[in-house]
């Protein structure tokens, strides 16, 4: 992926299998991002292929938009927390809904019984979804209101409405104590096994990501330069290399 | 304690006050000066020297800028607390006159009132009711894009002639009527908004302002311009809407004259015209009530929160970005074809860029994307000129001042941001209400 | 071929015009993204402060080049200090608010300043009185190119070059382009925000001053509402060239002059207005960002 004269990524090969837990590590300016939003149609890719497997058969992602790649299965969160903070923490996750809706300006004009069942149902499945993570009693609450380490966990619910077959996780511990990055931890094993998808988060919190990972891919100048297990990465002296400089 | 609420509770430093209010005085008696004080004769050039309005100047100055710096320390102490406070989704009186068990009693008294008004007020008022029921259609039609979606346009005023001038052209030339024209009106505006849509909803916020203002004025130009609308001329006696054909003035006024305190020159098609405008304002709004609290609506929202997000959510947002701009036209286009059978003559000075900025004031004044704020904003802003008529000059002047004054002080609206939000509660279907 | 010359000719004329208001508008969206729908008015101001101005400075014995630029100084001074006025009163208190907030009280600014001047003058048109003393040497080349054509073009080249030269070697232009890339980042580094704020509106205040002025000469008149028409088409052009950027509201400007100038004289003078908004929406849909504007790339 170039941006003009600067290249971002660098024959960066992935490959991420059904309900896994993958982590791409890195230092910054790695091209992490860069790579989440390539693949979720931010950026376009100028070189390369991304081929999400469905049950219907593999589906190229390239030069798709962000919604339609949403409506396939991949969601996300974002690095610095991108939620609607003047709606309340239901409405969001009914926003989250969206893509699995179909009622659309007629049955909004209208109020068809359809469109009303459909209504009652989605609200149904987002206060559902809320409760079983633990945000239950917030529904109401404005977005804007709750503590933080709530709004990272809102932000990874909102996400799931979408009911995706994959979920990329950007930076999903930052800003949280130890506590938290413990419920955290908890929180994606839970998603993986309930919802039944794949997991792939960025982070910089090294214990979470070796305690969580199955593999690691680890970027550095938008290159891929190590991938393997959590017992394999820690001991790749190109890992260290990046991380800490020079053989310490 | 920081410094500042040190000096607060010190008390005000009278000597730096009485001195910058003094400083702002002369000042703005040197800037008005000139054009103030000098009066040029438009014929012979020769000056007139008003000294007497450099002392109002200084006068008013002196005490409106220690009222004004009081204001705004008031304001940013409010805010410097409420940033802090937790905010909940604010109720207003409106909220409670809405929320109580009354409202529906309530509305429909009001709803009796003015179906009862034409009886017996005279026709100027029902004139002006009409003209208000208009502008409170376009307000709630431009709501939806500005408020809802946060699209700025500055142009609506462009769908607005659009639908007039359809339903004169078309009866001019053509002799076609009102009910036929309605809804061919609204579809031409529907057609251009979309036209218009495609290939501008992809510009950033401020470029999107710029474009549709310049949207608005290619049309009132072409509209002045070109030889089928007959430019400045206009189009006259497009007729009022009909019913069966009837002659309401000949067959129905003598008939209530006998029963009911009616003015005789209570011109019937006026009163007829008062009633489909009250249907369609009472549609509008179960309309735009409806769409705020659907998937629709929610997707708008979305938009305008935050873009990015919107799309990561699955939403498409060129096409929530064109329905509701097109929506937004469509509304324009139908209080065009009423408001040219309203007047009976129309011509492009009645749509100018001055018209679009009323209405976007009527969204952002009365209170943005919230239906009971665009109605009052509407009903302010038509009515009021109208009991002000004694300023009628300083008219456009404290206009132009309030606009300033409530976006410093009240940025919210009158009526601060009414918006539902979707209560939810447990183990009950879900209630919509106000929290 | 004369016509050709002679529409060439009044089309750099309205470009240079236009870019001494675009100049304004440009700098003050580069600084704190705001629409200064008041700057339209300013230059209207500039024009009658100019006037008022050249009668009692005549009165007072002045003539020729003296009057014409003492009446140019006093009419850039007014029109700096209602630039300032109208930036303390109608958008600092709001450069931490909404988007649209700042862009109605500009509005409404427009608006108030507008009737302000209609109520306090005159709702009729004033005549102007061409200011500028006759040239000698243009005398044979008189019916091609007439001297208030020739003095507009040389002060704006004149002050455009002394713009660029604060803008790229003093201290404030160093803090201006500082504030318009990263305001908070500048803050920290010292830089007196508010001051530098004001600074940009007194420098697109005065520039579009003298191009009142100017106008007045060459128009030999002027009304109330010439500020709202110039704006809308020099905001245009600004916006054409890439809004925030300098070079680009130059390029803009001439750009829609020239097309004025050609569609005027080639297809008809009744659509003369709408050629800057349809060429507006032609290029934006081809160049989002305007012509030298930066497409940016978003960071997500």
């Amino acid at each position: 992926m170039s941006f003009g004269g600067l290249l971002a990524l660098d024959q960066v090969d992935f490959q991420i299998g059904a309900g896994s837990i993958t982590a791409l590590i890195g230092p910054n300016g790695a091209g992490k991002t860069t790579f989440f939003n390539c693949l979720t149609g931010i950026y376009i890719p100028t070189s390369g292929t991304i081929t999400l497997n469905q049950p219907s058969g593999p589906r190229q992602l390239h030069g798709l938009r962000p919604d339609q790649v949403t409506t396939l299965g991949l969601a996300r969160t974002f690095q610095n927390i991108r939620l609607f903070n003047d709606l309340t923490v239901l409405e969001n996750v009914l926003i989250g809904c969206h893509c699995r809706m179909k009622a659309g300006l007629l049955g909004a004009l209208f109020r068809d019984r359809k469109t009303r069942a459909e209504e009652r149902a989605m609200a149904e499945f987002s206060y559902q979804l809320l409760d079983r993570y633990g945000l239950g009693g917030a529904a109401n609450e404005l977005t804007k209101n709750l503590p933080y380490g709530a709004q990272r966990r809102l932000e990874i619910v909102r996400a799931l409405a979408t009911r995706p077959s994959l979920l990329l996780l950007d930076e999903p511990a930052a800003g949280l104590n130890i506590g938290e990055t413990r419920e955290l931890e908890d929180l994606i094993h839970i998603i993986r096994e309930r919802e039944s998808l794949s997991v792939l988060l960025i982070e910089h919190d090294m214990s979470l990501v070796m305690s969580i990972s199955e593999q690691i891919y680890v970027m550095e100048y938008g290159r891929v330069i190590a991938r393997g297990t959590p017992e394999v990465i820690r001991n790749d002296s190109r890992v260290i290399q990046a991380y800490l400089g020079e053989e310490a | 304690m920081t410094r500042e609420s040190a000096h607060q509770t010190a008390g005000l430093n009278w000597k730096r006050e009485l001195a910058l209010s003094l400083l702002t005085a002369l000042w703005l008696g040197l800037l008005t000066g000139p054009l103030l004080v000098c009066r040029l004769n438009p014929t012979d050039g020769s000056i007139v020297y008003r000294w007497p309005l450099l002392f109002y100047v200084a006068g008013g100055g002196f005490i409106l800028s220690s009222v004004w710096r009081l204001l705004l320390a008031r304001r940013n102490l409010r805010r410097r607390r409420a940033e802090v406070a937790l905010q909940g989704p604010k109720r207003t009186w409106v909220d409670l006159l809405l929320a109580s068990r009354r409202r529906c009693q309530g509305l429909w008294l009001v709803m009796l009132f003015l179906i009862s008004l034409p009886f017996w007020a005279s026709p100027y008022t029902v004139n002006i009711l009409i003209t208000a029921l208009i502008y409170i259609t376009l307000g709630l039609g431009l709501n939806i894009v500005v408020g809802v979606s946060g699209l700025l346009n500055l142009g609506y005023v462009a769908f607005y002639a659009i639908g007039a001038y359809t339903y004169a052209l078309l009866n001019y030339y053509f002799g076609l009527g009102f009910w036929l024209c309605l809804p061919l009106g609204a579809l031409t505006a529907t057609i251009l908004g979309l036209l218009l849509g495609f290939p501008v909803l992809r510009l950033k916020g401020d470029y999107l302002a710029i474009v549709t203002l310049g949207f608005g004025e290619i049309v009132r130009l072409l509209l002045t311009n070109m030889e089928v609308t007959r430019g400045p001329r206009g189009l006259a006696n497009i007729s009022p809407p009909g019913l069966f054909g009837l002659d309401l003035n000949a067959l129905v006024k003598p008939r209530l004259l006998t029963w009911l305190p009616l003015d005789p020159n209570m011109d019937m098609n006026k009163v007829f015209l008062f009633f489909i405008m009250l249907a369609l304002v009472v549609l509008t709004i179960l309309a735009v009530f409806r769409l705020e609290n659907s998937r629709l609506g929610r997707a708008w929202l979305a938009l305008r929160e935050d873009e990015i997000a919107c799309q990561a959510m699955g939403i498409n947002r060129v096409r929530a970005k064109l329905t509701a701009f097109a929506l937004g036209a469509t509304w324009a286009g139908l209080a065009g074809v009423v408001f040219a059978s309203q007047v009976t003559f129309i011509n492009p000075t009645s749509f100018t860029f001055m018209q679009s900025v009323m209405i976007l004031s009527i969204v952002v004044l009365g209170g943005m994307g919230s239906i009971p704020g665009v109605i009052i904003g509407a009903l302010v802003l038509i009515l009021l000129p109208e009991e002000l008529r004694a300023f009628a000059d300083y008219r456009m002047l404290l206009f132009g001042a309030a606009m300033v004054l409530m976006m410093v002080f009240r940025p919210g609206g009158l009526i601060q941001s009414v918006r539902q939000v979707y209560l939810y509660q447990p183990a009950q279907p879900p209630d919509k209400g106000q929290s | 071929m004369e016509l050709f010359r002679d529409l060439f000719i009044s089309g750099l004329t309205k470009g240079s015009i236009y870019a001494l208001i675009a100049l304004g508008y440009t700098m003050v969206y580069g600084i704190i993204a705001l629409i200064n729908f008041a700057h339209g008015e300013i230059y209207m101001i500039g024009a009658f402060t100019a006037l008022i101005a050249s009668v009692i400075l005549g009165q007072l014995g002045l003539a020729g080049w003296g009057l014409l630029i003492s009446a140019g100084a006093v009419a850039a001074i007014y029109a700096a200090m209602y630039g300032l006025t109208v930036e303390k009163i109608a958008y600092k208190p709001l450069r931490h608010s909404s988007r649209i907030a700042p862009l109605i009280s500009a509005i409404g600014m427009s608006i108030f300043l507008q009737n302000y001047v209609q109520l306090a003058q005159t709702p009729n048109f004033l005549i102007f009185p061409d200011l500028v003393p006759e040239i000698d040497f243009l005398a044979p080349i008189a019916h091609i190119v007439n001297k208030n054509q020739l003095i507009i073009w040389l002060v704006t080249i004149f002050l455009m070059a002394a713009l660029t030269l604060i803008v790229k070697h003093t201290r404030l232009g160093l803090a201006m382009r500082a504030v318009a890339q990263d305001r908070d980042m500048a803050r920290l580094s010292g830089v007196n925000i508010d001051r530098v704020i004001s600074a940009t509106f007194v420098l697109g205040s005065a520039l579009a001053a003298v191009g009142g002025l100017l106008i007045g000469c060459y128009m030999q008149q002027i009304d109330f509402y010439i500020g709202f028409l110039a704006g809308m088409k020099a905001f245009t052009a600004a916006v054409l060239g890439g809004i925030g950027s300098i070079p680009g509201a130059v390029l803009g400007a001439l750009v829609l002059g020239f097309a004025e100038s050609f569609a005027a004289g080639y297809i008809s003078s009744d659509y003369e207005d709408v050629v800057a908004f349809v060429l507006l929406i032609l290029i934006l849909i081809v160049r989002p960002g305007g012509l030298l504007g930066q497409t940016q790339t978003q960071k997500v």
